[in-house]
């Protein structure tokens, strides 16, 4: 049975486009067909992550307008065997997006044999991120442990249990996971940021993984490489983590205690 | 100053502020954004049935649901005027 994945967070800058893209890629790693869309119509950004800016030639809407087919449209991933991408329209309105065009493209993926489809949401919580959500299975609430964040992401959930098909027809709810990103265990361990335990016990739903904050990230965009392909990056391990045990494998948290720099490493340098 | 405060650790920790503010507001938000959407149409029909009766006006009545931990209070607040029609 397919899943539809939507990342989503109601805030800005959180990590949902990095999130999108590595934990695509980390399905597709796993053997699963996965597409990953993207939702930001008028503010695409999910190509440039993925790196395949170049070769975008058909959109979302092209293809909910009927005006090419999704085999034209879907962009074929370069890291990846059994990824694709469908990009966001860079012109046209957020208007262009209705609900029937999403939910055909949707079944369509299904029909193409599709088995994972991650919705790459943007920030806030208009048309474009209610179309996003409106067919999950599954959230990825990406929060980072900062105020406005957590309140918007709760501002996000209440969205996510009233307007999805789901919580509509009254079938079993969205699964949500809270993931919790940009997290620094040192500022947590002086008392200047929430853990993320604080941030679980305020939003109240299942943690699945928390992402370190990281300069890798910056230079995995640089390079249109999604996060999770970086070469002994504790990010990429994260995201690693998180993809397993979304696929119900145990992992242990890692990366969420501070351990002291030692004195080798204190005088010697290095991260 | 700093010195007292680290002996006496009287400042603090900001992230214990963030948790207080924000289990404050999202529990405000809970209460006031998921309310369900049947409310105003209960109330609406709630005035039409009862003002048959009793000479009841929209601000008379009511409606409103409060959750406590796993239960659900849906609390209805008639105010009758003092003669009846």
């Amino acid at each position: 049975m397919a899943r539809v994945i939507v990342v989503t967070s109601g805030k800005g800058g959180v990590g949902k486009t990095t999130t999108s893209a590595s934990i695509s890629s980390g399905l597709a790693l796993r053997g699963f067909k996965t597409a990953v869309i993207d939702f930001d119509v008028g503010l695409r950004n999910l190509d440039l992550i993925m790196g395949c800016e170049r070769r975008v030639v058909y959109d979302l809407i092209n293809v909910v307008n009927g005006e090419a087919n999704l085999n034209q449209a879907l962009i074929k991933d370069k890291h990846c065997e059994n990824l694709f991408v469908l990009p966001a329209s860079q012109t046209r309105d957020k208007d262009a997006l209705t609900e029937e065009g999403v939910e055909k493209v949707l079944k369509d993926l299904v029909h193409m044999g599709f088995e994972y489809i991650v919705c790459d949401s943007p920030a806030g919580i208009e048309r474009g991120a209610v179309m996003a959500l409106t067919f999950a299975d599954d959230a990825f609430i990406v929060t980072n442990p900062e105020v406005s964040s957590v309140r918007d992401s709760d501002r996000i959930l209440g969205i996510l249990q009233s307007k999805s098909r789901r919580a509509i027809e009254g079938r079993d709810p969205v699964k949500e996971h809270l993931l919790v990103s940009r997290y620094s265990p040192k500022r947590v361990e002086d008392g200047e940021m929430l853990s993320y335990k604080d941030v679980q016990e305020l939003l109240r739903i299942p943690l699945i993984g928390v992402i370190p904050e990281s300069d890798d990230v910056l230079q995995a965009s640089n390079q249109g490489t999604p996060a999770i392909h970086l070469k002994d990056s504790d990010v990429a391990t994260a995201y690693q983590d998180v993809v397993a045990r979304y696929l119900d494998e145990e992992r242990p948290l890692r990366f969420v205690a501070y351990e002291k720099p030692g004195l080798l490493k204190r005088l010697f340098g290095g991260k | 100053m700093s010195l007292l405060s680290y002996f006496f650790g009287s400042k603090q920790k900001t992230a214990s502020v963030a948790k207080e503010r924000l289990s404050l507001i999202i529990a405000h938000e809970r209460s006031t954004n998921r309310a369900p959407d049947f409310l105003p149409a209960l109330q609406r029909e709630l005035i039409e049935v009862i003002s048959k009766y009793v000479n009841v006006g929209v601000d008379d009545i009511k409606v409103q649901l409060e959750k406590q931990d796993n239960c659900e209070i849906l609390e209805v607040n008639i105010t009758l005027p003092e003669q009846p029609k």
